[in-house]
């Protein structure tokens, strides 16, 4: 794994666990809906936070294909423009 | 495994309301009386929830304009004005919402969350970006999805995000459409659209103003919050709804654009739906001119508006951030806006309940919505009550309210 893919889950796992009410295992299986119980704005929301910490824009039809923390992590590595 | 199995855990949420017995989202009125009352199991009940803003759907006038256009021209088009042809009512509606607004071209539409699917699906195209407030309408959502653009969205009202996105956007091919409300149809607050028009200006982007909820409400001539910020010359499109202030059914976008009309071939939710009925067209004519020959709604309707929020803020209820005809009480929770909006009804005072994803947030919100055709009267009566479910419910302290005045 490289040093920006470190990055980039450090980001969305702290960000997932400040945005839950309760605390959760988190790992690139975790499926955003199904395991986490986030309806479809607060996926957006979540999102929304990573951006702002990643300074980039996740356009909304890629957010619509993310199921898992890993799909998140896939779309973030390729508008980073890494891997 | 059935096909409608993928809805089974909103089919749980759903039956569990309904068997509580009283579903906010399934309320028939037996009886409909005026702009604000009707009637619901037996007992009248007063309308606080219907976004009836200027009162206009029992006005004789628009009532005799439906009646007289129904009698010469029938119920239906019976088909889209591409295919089966205009009437002269729905030119003559386009001509007088492009006088109203100072603008060269208008396009009407069979609804407002059609007027929204037409014109967003088509302003950016697949090499474009349209750039969406977070809390925005569903039919801003899915205008959007309907078309080819890359689509993002901004932190609800912040200036500040919309400039930070058009910053990553920069040098990248393709036309930057930004898109925006009036006022927010959940919480009743407006868009800080001057800081908007400004962000566009820098960027060189185009503005959409969706004015569904501030036509009538906002601005010296009821044009809506573009008039009332003083940035009408930045909106390049104005979009609305002639089912609120104007008392049907119908949407619109008013534009200056060069070439605007080719879009009356381009835009599939104009181009592929049964146009609007000659009764609808007449009455929404006759309540726009209504409208505009009667500035006192508007300021029955702000004064109603105000009496709402000031009454519900003294109260205690936490409201939206500004005192606008939409006022809505944030609950603790959706159980508490469902058991507080069932003793509201069956105390007689008819309300709307929000829940998320339809609201931002999260928020559970129980939604009311005044009309110029209130009275004060009413408003207090509404405001009574609100008070006494209240305090019942432990959403407010238990102290007496203070003497008005």
């Amino acid at each position: 794994m490289s040093d920006t893919d470190a990055e980039l889950k450090t980001v969305i796992f702290d960000t997932l666990r400040a945005a839950l009410t309760k605390p959760a295992e988190l790992s690139e299986a975790t499926h955003i809906v199904d395991d986490l119980g986030l309806d479809s704005v607060a996926v957006m929301d979540f999102v929304m936070e990573i951006e702002d910490r990643l300074d980039l824009s996740v356009p909304l039809d890629k957010i619509a294909e993310i199921q898992t923390l890993g799909d998140l992590l896939n779309v973030l590595r390729g508008l980073k423009g890494g891997a | 495994m059935g096909l409608l199995d993928k809805y089974a855990a909103l089919g749980a949420q759903y039956a569990q309301v309904e068997a509580a017995g009283v579903n906010p989202f399934n309320v028939t009125f037996e009886a409909m009386v005026s702009a604000t009352e009707g009637r619901y199991r037996g007992k009248p009940v007063l309308l606080l929830g219907t976004n009836n803003y200027l009162g206009l759907t029992y006005d004789p006038g628009v009532v005799e304009a439906a009646l007289a256009a129904t009698r010469a021209e029938g119920t239906g088009t019976t088909g889209s004005r591409i295919a089966n042809g205009s009437y002269g009512g729905h030119k003559g509606l386009e001509t007088e919402l492009a006088d109203f607004y100072g603008r060269r071209h208008a396009m009407v539409f069979t609804t407002g969350y059609q007027a929204n699917l037409g014109m967003l699906s088509v302003l950016a195209g697949k090499d474009d970006h349209l750039i969406l407030d977070a809390d925005s309408h569903a039919s801003i959502y899915d205008g959007a999805k309907l078309g080819n653009a890359q689509v993002t969205r901004f932190r609800h009202n912040s200036p500040e995000d919309l400039d930070a996105r058009l910053r990553r956007l920069d040098g990248t091919p393709g036309e930057k459409v930004i898109v925006v409300e009036g006022i927010y149809s959940m919480l009743g607050d407006t868009a800080p659209l001057r800081e908007f028009a400004e962000v566009k200006r820098k960027w060189g982007a185009y503005l959409v103003v969706d004015e569904a909820h501030s036509l009538g409400v906002l601005g010296a001539t009821g044009r809506g919050l573009a008039e009332a910020a003083g940035v009408e010359a930045e909106a390049d499109f104005i979009v609305g709804t002639f089912s609120k202030s104007l008392a049907g059914v119908g949407g619109f976008c008013v534009s200056d654009i060069e070439g605007f009309d080719v879009l009356r071939v381009a835009t599939r939710p104009y181009m592929f739906t049964a146009s609007l009925p000659p009764g609808v067209i007449a009455a929404t004519r006759a309540a726009l001119a209504a409208l505009r020959a009667r500035p006192e709604l508007r300021a029955r309707l702000n004064d109603n508006a105000a009496r709402l929020y000031n009454g519900l803020a003294g109260l205690g209820f936490a409201l939206g951030p500004e005192p606008n005809p939409v006022v809505s009480a944030i609950m603790p929770s959706p159980e508490m806006a469902f058991a507080f909006w069932a003793r509201l009804l069956e105390a007689g005072l008819y309300t709307n309940v929000s829940l998320p994803p339809a609201t931002p947030k999260g928020l559970a919100l129980l939604r009311s919505s005044v009309s110029a055709a209130h009275s004060p009267a009413q408003i207090e009566q509404a405001i009574g009550m609100f008070e006494a479910v209240g305090r019942e419910m432990g959403i407010i302290g238990a102290e007496a309210r203070p003497a008005p005045g």
